[in-house]
């Protein structure tokens, strides 16, 4: 075995691999430029039962934007005040109200049937789709939305417990990707200047 | 002179709750709402102002009603990373001229175990006891679910 040969050949062989990191990067740079590699950190992904006793995923609704709040129907203050601002939301976005699809998760399956769920969620909005599954579907939903959601006991709740859950709205793409979140207790007009401007309306 | 003492005492015992019950008394219910439910299963929330006009404080003790088995001022909580749950606020101060709101997102008192719905157009009584004793009973209007405010 040639030392020299070999160290040659090592020479070569980083000296090609420096020059395709940097050619790698300077494209990278390029797409990024473009806005073309800006990739959401992540997608809308569930497989639920809507309240109409339909299964739902997120194929479903591509092409639209989605308002997504995850809550629960016992909940008698939070998701009332949040859905009842969805609803503003949905009235205010006018002719663009048509992309947008509003989704209630529940967090709680045990209580929030689809037949529970039907006597709830159009009170709100005609087209507010309410969405429950089996509690592991429920689980697994909230671990691709990274949102979290817990039971607590308090004896005087009805059925004993009241449940604990991430209370922001999410806005996604119609990509089905990330787009951003508004904080509970954001106005509804607050929200609609903001989806109408993402929308381009 | 113990017997004049003790008749003095005696007389100027009735005067001592009078003036202990002002501090609720001070205090104006404004506003309330509540939002209709479905079913009576589900826990009711209503909505108000507490605003204290007098010098001391007035603490709000207790709820009832008789439209429900349980009434409580719960309090919603939101945490820095989006989470909310709710629990009971335990007593409620009103400071001297403060003005403590009952309002979504925040303090709420929560009715449990309705007898019956409430249903969009209701009225009902809900009483606010106080530390002092004083009691003050608030007609509550029933507005529609999706309801954001008290009506104008």
């Amino acid at each position: 075995m040639n030392l020299r040969l070999v160290r040659t050949v090592s020479w070569a062989l980083l000296g090609v691999a420096l020059v395709a990191l940097l050619v790698m990067a300077l494209v990278r740079r390029e797409l990024i430029a473009d806005g073309t590699a800006d990739e959401p950190p992540f997608y809308a992904n569930f497989q639920l039962t809507d309240h109409a006793g339909a299964p739902r995923s997120q194929e479903d609704f591509a092409g639209q934007w989605l308002l997504v709040f995850f809550g629960f129907a016992n909940c008698p203050d939070i998701c009332p005040t949040t859905l009842a601002e969805v609803a503003g939301v949905m009235d205010g976005l006018g002719d663009a109200a048509d992309r947008v699809q509003p989704l209630f998760f529940t967090v709680d399956p045990e209580r929030d049937t689809a037949a529970e769920l039907a006597d709830f969620v159009p009170r709100f909005h005609p087209r507010l789709i309410g969405l429950t599954g089996t509690p592991e579907q429920v689980a697994q939903t909230a671990d691709s939305f990274h949102i979290y959601y817990d039971r607590i006991e308090e004896a005087a709740a009805p059925g004993g417990y009241t449940m604990g859950h991430s209370s922001q709205l999410f806005l996604f793409g119609p990509d089905g990707g990330y787009v951003t979140a508004w904080q509970y207790g954001t106005p509804a007009d607050e929200i609609v200047t903001d989806l109408l401007s993402r929308i381009g309306e | 002179m113990k017997r004049f003492a003790m008749a003095a005492a005696a007389a100027a015992l009735p005067l001592y709750p009078l003036s202990a019950a002002a501090d609720s008394q001070a205090v104006g219910v404004e506003q309330p709402w509540a939002r209709a439910t479905i079913g009576a299963n589900r826990p009711g929330a209503v909505y108000l102002q507490l605003r204290n006009d007098g010098d001391r404080t007035a603490t709000v003790t207790g709820l009832r009603t008789d439209i429900a088995a349980m009434a409580d001022i719960h309090r919603s909580t939101t945490t820095a990373e989006g989470v909310s749950s709710m629990a009971p606020a335990g007593p409620v101060p009103v400071g001297p001229g403060e003005t403590v709101m009952l309002e979504p997102g925040g303090l709420h008192a929560m009715l449990m175990g309705l007898t019956a719905p409430l249903a969009e157009g209701d009225r009902f009584t809900l009483t606010i006891i106080f530390a002092d004793g004083g009691e003050v009973p608030v007609q509550v209007p029933v507005l529609g679910i999706a309801a954001r405010g008290p009506a104008e």
